[in-house]
């Protein structure tokens, strides 16, 4: 069987046809290069549509977005803010809270597509072995990231966080970030699978939290016609999501996918061949289905 | 203990064993990147944070590093530090000698932060204080070498009041004056126009960080001539003026004058034999 995991994907393509098998994934990458786009149009073309980077901007002049775990990590640095990044932090945790916390993740974080690259590779040249932190890693570092930003009095993570500072490289200029790339895709290619986003990364973990409660989730609705191919394991970035829903009828398990972790990227509904994943709410059992 | 029991005791120890090595993990970490900040937190002396930034300390808890202030300063005074530049990655600074801050009236930098890093207070950019600016090396200001440039003077926003130009003795021509730029920190924002403008190679005047080019004076200390202004005179008993033995007519004058005559005689005070004045015996054979 590991040796069709190489290529997950070949039964979706032939049965539903190359795009619709990766429409989550173009969406996806279509969406991180268009926001990226967005604050790039200002430095590059002169268009200013949004001003700043993801820890903090302004779009069109009034609207604030602001990044909430930033916000997070200033104030436990002791810092009193002022109302704009309050505003804009809490309307982007309420955006969060709606469409999935780690959609942040999935859909927007300039470090994905890398570590996505990393796994990618890793499956298709069958890379096997490699550290595995606990998954539960990256609470204890979200903790961290906290305390130590108490202890310095300052935005300590800030100085090694991959996320703001690539982001931050990509507008403004990119001076060592090329490095601190290739750091994260080569621990993710060869030291640890899946060892950053999945694993580490408190940011990632920051946006868990927020997932809670989140409406907009995967749902296995159609989980009595799943064959068994373990594809969408083989694709999804935390796969131990995916079993409570997919496989726990029997115990009484609503379909949805209710995992925090989840990053609502959709690869499963691409690469499932027996169309047993859709987008959803947490609420509803019977699905509405996906936009595109 | 049951076998069940006995089995949810195994489990339990096993998950607190795993959570204190990723507790463990994490710290170690973390106390890495407390030494790593202790060494890398840095602020060269050459680079000045934007107007109304809170103290250090304070501004590395409140700023984002989300590039605001820098996207609207219209000068592109501003830089936002790169990975591995010498200052705190992703903060805002700027350096006098490229790009000085041209003190907007609107303080644009200020408006657009949305943490308070940089000081909404600050409303007048008069009351700015980056740094402050001294004159370093007086051994090549051109001024100190007699010469009229002080492009720094006549640069500054705030000239006449932020320096001034002493004037002063020229003991090398000994006829001519030094015109001595001096800066006052009462009112230098520390914008670093006149280390910008400075035409000599490496600039004689630069903005330093306020505790760099300023000293402090010992807090037991008072200005004599101040604490009498304030009092309205001299604290002290006054000096009593000193008397010389001088012989008549004459009278010395403390304030520079010196030996002044006082009533004009046809004899000279002393006489015709040297030997006599010497010996103190000026009238003797009178
Ligand atoms: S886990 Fe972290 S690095 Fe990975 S996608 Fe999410 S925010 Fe980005
Ligand atoms: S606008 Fe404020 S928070 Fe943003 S980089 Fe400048 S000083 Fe920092
Ligand atoms: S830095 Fe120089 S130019 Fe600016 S206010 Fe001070 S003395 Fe004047
Ligand atoms: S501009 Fe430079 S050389 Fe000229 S007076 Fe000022 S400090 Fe001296």
């Amino acid at each position: 069987m590991s040796s069709v995991l190489l290529r997950p994907g070949v039964d979706a393509i032939a049965v539903k046809g190359w795009w619709s098998a990766h429409q989550w994934l173009l969406l996806r990458r279509i969406t991180q290069v268009s926001v990226l786009g967005l604050f790039l149009a200002g430095p590059l073309f002169g268009i200013w549509i949004i001003k700043g980077n993801i820890a903090s901007s302004l779009t069109l002049e009034v609207l604030p977005l602001s990044d909430p775990y930033l916000l997070s990590q200033s104030l436990f640095a002791g810092h009193w803010p002022e109302t704009t990044i309050v505003i804009g932090a809490l309307i982007i945790a309420a955006f969060y809270f709606l469409v999935g916390g780690r959609v942040y993740c999935g859909w927007v974080c300039p470090i994905n597509p890398v570590t996505d690259l990393a796994a990618w590779i890793r499956q298709r040249f069958d890379i096997k072995g490699g550290a595995r932190f606990p998954r539960q890693s990256r609470y204890w570092l979200l903790a961290m990231t906290f305390i130590t930003a108490s202890i310095s009095g300052s935005l300590l993570w800030e100085m090694v966080n991959p996320v703001t500072i690539v982001y931050r490289g990509l507008i403004f200029g990119m001076g060592m970030v090329w490095l601190l790339l290739l750091a994260i895709f080569l621990f993710d290619l060869l030291l640890s699978p899946r060892g950053w986003c999945s694993h580490l990364c408190p940011m990632g973990a920051f946006y868990s939290l927020l997932a809670r409660y989140t409406p907009l989730r995967v749902s296995a609705s159609k989980r009595e016609q799943c064959n068994d191919c373990m594809e969408c394991y083989a694709v999804c970035p935390e796969p131990q999501v995916i079993p409570p829903a997919l496989k726990g009828a029997e115990q009484g398990i609503g379909p949805v996918i209710t995992g925090i972790n989840c990053t609502n990227c959709g690869r499963c509904i691409d690469i499932c061949s027996k169309h047993v994943f859709q987008f959803s709410t947490r609420f509803t059992h019977t699905s509405y289905q996906g936009a595109i | 203990m049951s076998k069940a029991d006995k089995r949810v005791d195994q489990y339990r120890r096993r998950f607190l064993i795993r959570a204190a090595g990723q507790a463990c993990g994490a710290a170690l970490l973390g106390m890495g990147l407390l030494t790593l900040a202790r060494q890398t937190y840095g602020l060269p002396a050459t680079a000045i944070r934007p107007p109304g930034a809170l103290a250090e300390p304070d501004f590395l808890a409140a700023c984002v590093r989300c590039g605001l202030c820098v996207r609207d300063c219209p000068y592109n005074t501003l830089k936002l530090s790169e990975l591995g530049d010498k200052v705190t990655t992703g903060t805002p600074y700027f350096i006098a000698r490229n790009i000085p801050c041209e003190m907007c009236d609107d303080i644009p930098c200020v408006v657009a932060c949305p943490t308070g890093a940089l000081d909404k207070e600050l409303t007048n950019i008069d009351d700015a204080r980056m740094g402050l600016a001294a004159l370093v090396d007086e051994e090549n200001c051109l001024n100190f070498l007699g010469l009229r440039c002080e492009i720094c003077y006549r640069v500054c926003p705030l000239i006449n009041k932020a320096i001034t130009l002493e004037a002063q003795h020229n003991p090398r021509t000994g006829k001519h004056a030094l015109f001595i730029p001096v800066v006052h920190s009462d009112a230098c924002t520390g914008c670093g126009k006149c280390e910008h403008a400075c035409i000599l190679p490496e600039a004689a005047i630069k903005v330093l960080p306020t505790h760099l080019a300023k000293g402090a004076p010992g807090q037991h200390y008072r200005l004599g001539w101040e604490e009498k202004q304030k009092a309205g005179g001299s604290l002290v008993a006054p000096d009593k003026e000193h008397e010389y033995n001088l012989p008549e007519g004459f009278r010395y004058e403390h304030e520079g004058q010196g030996l002044i005559k006082e009533k004009e005689s046809d004899k000279t005070p002393f006489g015709s034999n040297p030997l006599d004045t010497l010996n103190q015996r000026g009238n003797s054979n009178e």
